[in-house]
């Protein structure tokens, strides 16, 4: 990947709304060529989609969350792959990473009560086949998540006028 | 305290002294900034977005902070050496080798400080003698004249223009030059006006320091900061060492500005002199500040550098905007301020800026508070979030629209 790209997306995962034009200025670059970059990254897929942060915490609507680890047995041919789109495919998982160490996938689920995100790993997670077991974590409070603090202490603390 | 000893006896009529009959002379000479009544101006409204700002919007990088408190819980309460922390000395000597090529001492030519400031006012202290003239070149950052006043000196003020990007032209500065000159303050990258000097730029007024036989106190704090062009030291220059004492800190680069720690290097003789009057007057450096400073120089290069990109990156935004608003702004090259002209909307600094708060909610600094050639300008820091930027140069547009 070329740096101006690189550039781009910097810029684009501070604040995803940045136009082209602004981009452009920040960087000195012609603004066809920053449009012709993201073009190319939106088609590669480089970019996957451009979708605000959210802090659910500060909606009414409250989410729970829970990360669960899983061990699995592998499929013979297919390895993790067949297994681990089987999960992902549900909508209440919302993050799936395949992991060294002492278990195989991280599972993201998100539901609106404890309740709910439990009968999911009971009934629908734990009874696949070649899962071997799970060990469920609920998320108490997201303080910083790609990079984004959630809650920052204090805003601008500079002086308004100084020398 | 020798009040008591100008209290009237019982016989004579008690006539008391008002409290300004006691202030020295020097100290009454010098004005208040006149960035003051700015800073009051925008206080008094909610919903300023401020360019007013002379430091970064960084906070000073985590590892950095950790350090401090590292120290902090091993007890590091005490004095240091004098002169600052050997480690830190040492830091500074390797940096400003590997950075700017001028090599120093550790051990005699380097002096750490409370701030580039603390550094500035014990060169002048160290050299001037009654009624010496301290060359200033202006628009300039605003300590330099009074700190000059302070020690019995006459600040002159050197002109510097627009349309040479606010280079020191070396007619001007000789001009300026008469028997009593003894000093020049030199400060590239400059606050207010971004200009910078390059190694071609440097050659006649070396020449022309050389030929006066000046010292030069050369402010190099925003060095860091240049875009498109590194940084050239005036002490670097073929001769110029050993009469220029290198004034720099880690307040800009590193965003430290609250930690006040700075340093001068220069000539042993002079050092040592500015070292004696540092002993006695501030002893040291505060101790965990010297800490977090070495920190940064030791670890902190990498964020360094990626906050002088985004500076650059807010530097092209703010020039465009400002342009497209239709007005005239050089290209500043160094610190992050552009110094736009506004002579085009017939209000003068003091105008504009006063009615940009008041009526549109937008701070900056009006050119006159910083010297000869400064009126006709506005400076406007961009060390503020491309948010608030783009916030500012929408109102600042509308707010010249409506004046043409």
């Amino acid at each position: 990947m070329n740096e101006m790209k690189f550039k781009v997306l910097e810029l684009l995962k501070e604040d995803a709304r940045r136009s082209p034009e602004l981009i452009a200025t920040m960087l000195d670059k012609p603004q066809e060529e920053v449009e012709q970059a993201i073009a190319e990254m939106e088609q590669d897929h480089v970019i996957v989609k451009y979708a605000p942060v959210i802090n659910w915490s500060k909606v009414d609507d409250q989410k729970v969350t829970a990360l669960i680890e899983v061990q699995i047995t592998p499929e013979r041919g297919r390895g993790f792959e067949g297994i681990a789109e089987r999960i992902y495919l549900y909508p209440e998982v919302k993050t799936v990473y395949l992991m060294s160490g002492a278990y195989d996938l991280l599972v993201e689920v998100e539901g609106r009560t404890l309740n709910e995100v439990a009968s999911f790993v009971s009934s629908k997670l734990s009874t696949i086949d070649s899962v071997l077991s799970t060990k469920t974590f609920f998320i108490l409070k997201k303080y910083k998540q790609d990079g984004i603090i959630f809650e920052e202490k204090e805003g601008d603390q500079r002086l308004l006028v100084t020398p | 305290m020798t009040i008591s000893s100008k209290t009237p006896s019982p016989s004579e009529p008690s006539v008391r002294r008002s409290m300004s009959d006691y202030l020295s002379p020097s100290a009454r000479a010098i004005k208040p900034s006149g960035i003051r009544r700015f800073f009051d101006l925008a206080n008094s409204r909610k919903d300023v977005i401020t360019l007013g700002v002379g430091e970064p919007d960084f906070v000073t990088p985590w590892h950095v902070r950790d350090a401090c408190v590292a120290s902090l819980e091993a007890g590091k309460t005490q004095y240091t050496s004098n002169a600052g922390t050997p480690e830190l000395r040492g830091a500074i000597g390797q940096y400003l080798n590997d950075s700017f090529g001028v090599a120093y001492d550790p051990a005699k030519e380097i002096l750490v400080t409370v701030g580039g400031s603390e550094a500035i006012d014990l060169a002048l202290r160290a050299l001037i003698s009654p009624g010496d003239e301290i060359l200033v070149p202006e628009p300039s950052y605003i300590s330099y004249s009074p700190i000059t006043t302070l020690s019995g000196g006459v600040a002159v003020g050197v002109e510097t223009f627009a349309e040479h990007a606010f280079k020191l032209q070396a007619d001007t500065l000789r001009a300026a030059i008469t028997p009593r000159s003894k000093i020049l303050i030199l400060s590239y990258p400059s606050n207010p006006t971004g200009g910078i000097m390059t190694y071609e730029d440097w050659l006649p007024i070396a020449k022309v320091v050389e030929e006066h036989d000046l010292v030069v106190i050369s402010d190099e704090i925003y060095a860091e900061l240049t875009y498109g062009s590194k940084h050239v030291s005036f002490a670097s220059m073929p001769g110029m060492k050993d009469r220029t004492i290198l004034v720099s800190g880690f307040s800009k680069a590193f965003a430290m500005t609250g930690w006040r720690i700075g340093y001068a290097c220069g000539h042993p003789e002079l050092i040592g002199t500015m070292l004696k009057i540092h002993q006695y007057t501030v002893m040291c450096a505060s101790n965990m500040a010297q800490v977090a400073a070495l920190e940064a120089l030791t670890n902190g290069m990498e964020e360094m550098y990626r906050m002088m990109e985004s500076y650059n990156q807010r530097r092209r935004l703010v020039v465009k905007g400002l342009r497209d608003i239709g007005l005239q702004c050089h290209e500043p090259q160094g610190a992050f301020y552009a110094f736009p002209s506004i002579a085009s909307t017939g209000l003068s600094s003091e105008e504009f800026a006063e009615r940009l708060v008041q009526e549109h909610g937008v701070a900056a600094v009006p050119g006159n508070v910083f010297g000869l050639g400064g009126e006709g300008h506005l400076r406007c820091s961009y060390a503020t979030s491309v948010t608030q930027l783009n916030e500012a140069l929408d109102r600042m547009g509308a707010f010249v629209h409506k004046i043409r």
